[in-house]
């Protein structure tokens, strides 16, 4: 079963660079073959490199509207799924005294009083729709358990009312940040894709394209430079998002070219440890002030 | 299927084709089911064949499951999927020495423009032109290093430089212009990567892919036995260290949340039942003090062991925040602590193995290591260190090069500490050969071969106290 999104790679490529988001061929044909396979999608890669991003892309694409589960330590079933909502279930009981026990049990368990959480949400969902786990990682084993079902299958099971079946599949992106090593099990459901940081030429297209202000010969030098500080061994090397800070942080300070001075005052903007400015200073040749 | 042209026309070729590239990966340890593989071929009937990059990324999306697999697949992939159109064996190229000239002017251009299909001719023509050896037709073969001795690429970087230079606008000095070497350097590197496939490639044409794909390609980094690594091996073993402290530490931090859970207190839980006619509705539990253990890491860090040991250090060091206090001691056959000397290394762990052995006090007569000597003087000089609360590490292959082992050192060691475990590089078979008294320290402490990233990883994981 497709999404049937997408009609091939190019279409991808083309469609996602006209809401602004650059995809390398890696990233097109990945998400072309999510929405052809009907496969989940699972993002890796370093913070910064718009993993979130590619999942808003999409949605902005296709007109489809998204659901994001926000995954943090803790985060459990009924955050995730579906929950009971017994506050009213309460109120109908009290409400209808005098009727018989059965009417009351059929009626409380009914979906007037179901929550339903994101991945219910995105699972009923008759329009089309973009699920994002975002932060798979963080969450624990046990949630891991809970999005087989739902990712391999796309179905929910609720003891009380039955399996509840997806109408129309949604194009699922997880992302993760490897802070914990995802289960097999959950890694052979999907397919996987790993961002990393782009290639030069894309980095600049991507420059340019973020901040349009910029002069495209000063874009190239910006570029070049993240290039080297990445090459570097860095304890954080700077992300995409970091060149895209910089290169605003250059276009507000109405500087035309990179000299010393300027790479020096502005390093904060890139490399967020001491310790790998002092590296940076050095590896660059800057007179350390 | 239904291919789009390209270099393979029918679709039992194609299906043979991605099945014995599954067989590869899954000789080199890659968990791949069927399922996926049924996935692969979805993928490429829905990517087509025209363009040989989709396919290779079609096949990594569907059948990777960790980057940390990519380098492995992309060898392999090279093999079963080669560049199409690329010259046969058969066709000959020039090997004489205007050949070469004309060949490294040619690369200099392609690296000065960075055309990536250019490089890639170029490097099939020079392994084509100066890379083969031998005549017979078994004996002979192609050689990536003997193409990149006689093409020698790093000596253009100069030329590089100056085309580049002249192309860039002249507008005076540049900033970016200081990073202009490493760039090429890197360019350069890269040219050598691509011979080396081409190399790979043209073997595999004469002694059958599944071979090469087995022998010739390099595993993945954790993988690497630890006495066998090289450099650069280790050199990139060393990038993976903040990653896995990483997600070392979280697993702790899970291990330990699950251990503060406790157990019941049944003094408390009996007492508290009293009001409520004698059965336990209230169960109360242990509570927990929160205190972190401590560590000791005592390292055999001579020559053979050596990167061992300084990978180990600078885990245990991007770790140190989850532990009360952490001691690392180095010992070849004497013991010196080397604490401080690790936090400080941190910043530049290349140079980590020479500043220990520079500053601190290794060794005493002679330079071979002397576990006996070593466990003495460390029972003597820094029993302080150990306590009821430390778990200590000794890591080392127990050659003790003829000397006394000093059991009676170890036993007082392991009898102060809370626990004592010994990693071996060396695989449970070499135990007790030649010079190894391996047998006799593991009747005394926990002795566990640990020969790659991987197992240190799953081993650390289990084994640090929380």
């Amino acid at each position: 079963m497709t999404t049937g999104f997408f009609t091939s790679v190019d279409d991808v490529a083309e469609r996602l660079a006209a809401t602004g988001y650059l995809a390398s061929p890696a990233v097109a044909t990945t998400v072309f073959l999510a929405d052809r396979l009907g496969k989940p999608l699972l993002v890796e890669g370093p913070a910064g490199v718009g993993k979130t991003q590619l999942a808003k892309a999409v949605t902005e694409v296709t007109g489809a509207r998204l659901v994001r589960l926000q995954c943090y330590e803790g985060v459990d079933e009924s955050r995730a799924l579906y929950e009971w909502n017994h506050a009213k279930q309460l109120l109908r009981i009290t409400a209808g005294r005098g009727e018989s026990w059965d009417e009351t049990r059929t009626d409380v368990f009914g979906e007037e009083f179901l929550l339903p959480r994101p991945l219910l949400t995105a699972i009923r969902s008759e329009e089309p729709t973009v699920l994002l786990v975002d932060e798979t990682d963080k969450a624990d084993v046990e949630v891991e358990g809970l999005l087989l079902e739902v990712l391999s299958d796309f179905q929910v099971t609720v003891p009380e009312l039955g399996t509840i079946m997806a109408t129309r599949r949604p194009f699922t992106v997880l992302t993760s940040n490897a802070s914990r090593e995802l289960s097999e099990a959950l890694r052979r459901r999907c397919l996987f894709l790993h961002i990393g940081f782009p290639e030069e030429e894309l980095e600049r297209r991507i420059v340019t394209l973020k901040v349009p202000g910029l002069d495209a010969e000063l874009a190239a030098s910006v570029v070049r430079v993240v290039g080297a500080l990445r090459a570097m061994d860095l304890r954080k090397a700077p992300s995409v998002s970091e060149t895209i800070d910089w290169a605003r942080t250059l276009l507000a300070l109405g500087a035309d070219r990179l000299d010393e001075r300027i790479v020096r005052e502005t390093l904060g903007v890139l490399l967020k440890h001491q310790e790998d400015i002092v590296k940076a200073a050095a590896g660059l040749d800057l007179d350390v002030a | 299927m239904s291919p789009a042209g390209g270099p393979s026309p029918d679709a039992a070729g194609a299906a043979a084709r991605l099945t014995g590239l599954v067989a590869a990966l899954r000789a080199h340890g890659f968990g791949i089911g069927t399922g996926e593989t049924v996935d692969a071929g979805l993928a490429l009937e829905a990517v087509g064949f025209a363009e040989r990059e989709l396919v290779r990324e079609a096949l990594a999306a569907t059948l990777l499951h960790g980057e940390g697999q990519r380098t492995v697949f992309d060898q392999v992939f090279d093999l079963y999927f080669p560049l199409g159109g690329a010259p046969g064996p058969a066709e000959a190229h020039g090997s004489t020495p205007a050949d070469l000239a004309a060949l490294r002017d040619r690369l200099a251009e392609a690296l000065t423009a960075g055309d990536g299909a250019a490089l890639d001719r170029l490097a099939a023509e020079a392994v084509g032109g100066f890379g083969g050896y031998g005549s017979g037709p078994e004996s002979d073969g192609w050689s990536s290093y003997r193409t990149l001795s006689r093409l020698r690429p790093e000596t253009l970087l100069a030329r590089v430089r100056e085309r580049l230079r002249a192309t860039a606008a002249a507008e005076g000095p540049e900033f970016t212009e200081r990073l202009l070497d490493d760039e090429i350097r890197r360019r350069i590197e890269g040219f050598r990567e691509r011979v080396r496939t081409e190399a790979r490639r043209r073997v595999a044409e004469r002694q059958g892919r599944d071979r090469v794909a087995r022998r010739a390609v390099a595993g993945t980094a954790d993988g690497v036995d630890f006495l066998l690594a090289g450099r650069a091996q280790l050199d990139e073993l060393r990038r993976t260290v903040r990653p896995l402290a990483r997600k070392l530490a979280t697993r702790l931090a899970a291990r330990r949340r699950r251990a503060a859970r406790g157990e019941i207190d049944l003094r408390r839980t009996l007492r508290g039942s009293l009001s409520t006619g004698g059965v336990p509705v209230r169960p109360v539990l242990r509570r927990r003090r929160p205190r972190r253990p401590e560590l000791v890491l005592l390292c055999d860090v001579s020559g053979s062991v050596a990167g061992f040991a300084q990978f180990t250090m600078l885990l245990v060091q991007a770790l140190h925040d989850q532990f009360s206090r952490v001691r690392v001691f180095a010992f070849v056959n004497r013991v010196d602590e080397v604490t401080g000397l690790i936090a400080r290394g941190a910043a530049d762990p290349a140079a980590l193995g020479d500043r220990i052995l520079a500053e601190a006090e290794l060794t005493g007569w002679h330079g071979q290591s002397d576990y006996g000597t070593a466990l003495g003087e460390f029972a003597d000089r820094y029993a302080e260190a150990v306590g009821p609360r430390t778990v200590v590490f000794v890591l080392g292959d127990a050659r003790t090069n003829g000397a006394d082992p000093n059991l009676a050192a170890l036993r007082l060691v392991a009898d102060r500490a809370r626990r004592v475990h010994w990693l071996n590089p060396e695989q449970p078979s070499l135990w007790g050969t030649g010079d190894s008294v391996a047998p006799a320290y593991a009747e005394l402490v926990e002795m566990r071969p640990c020969r790659n990233a991987r197992q240190l990883g799953e081993l650390i994981g289990r084994l640090l106290p929380v």
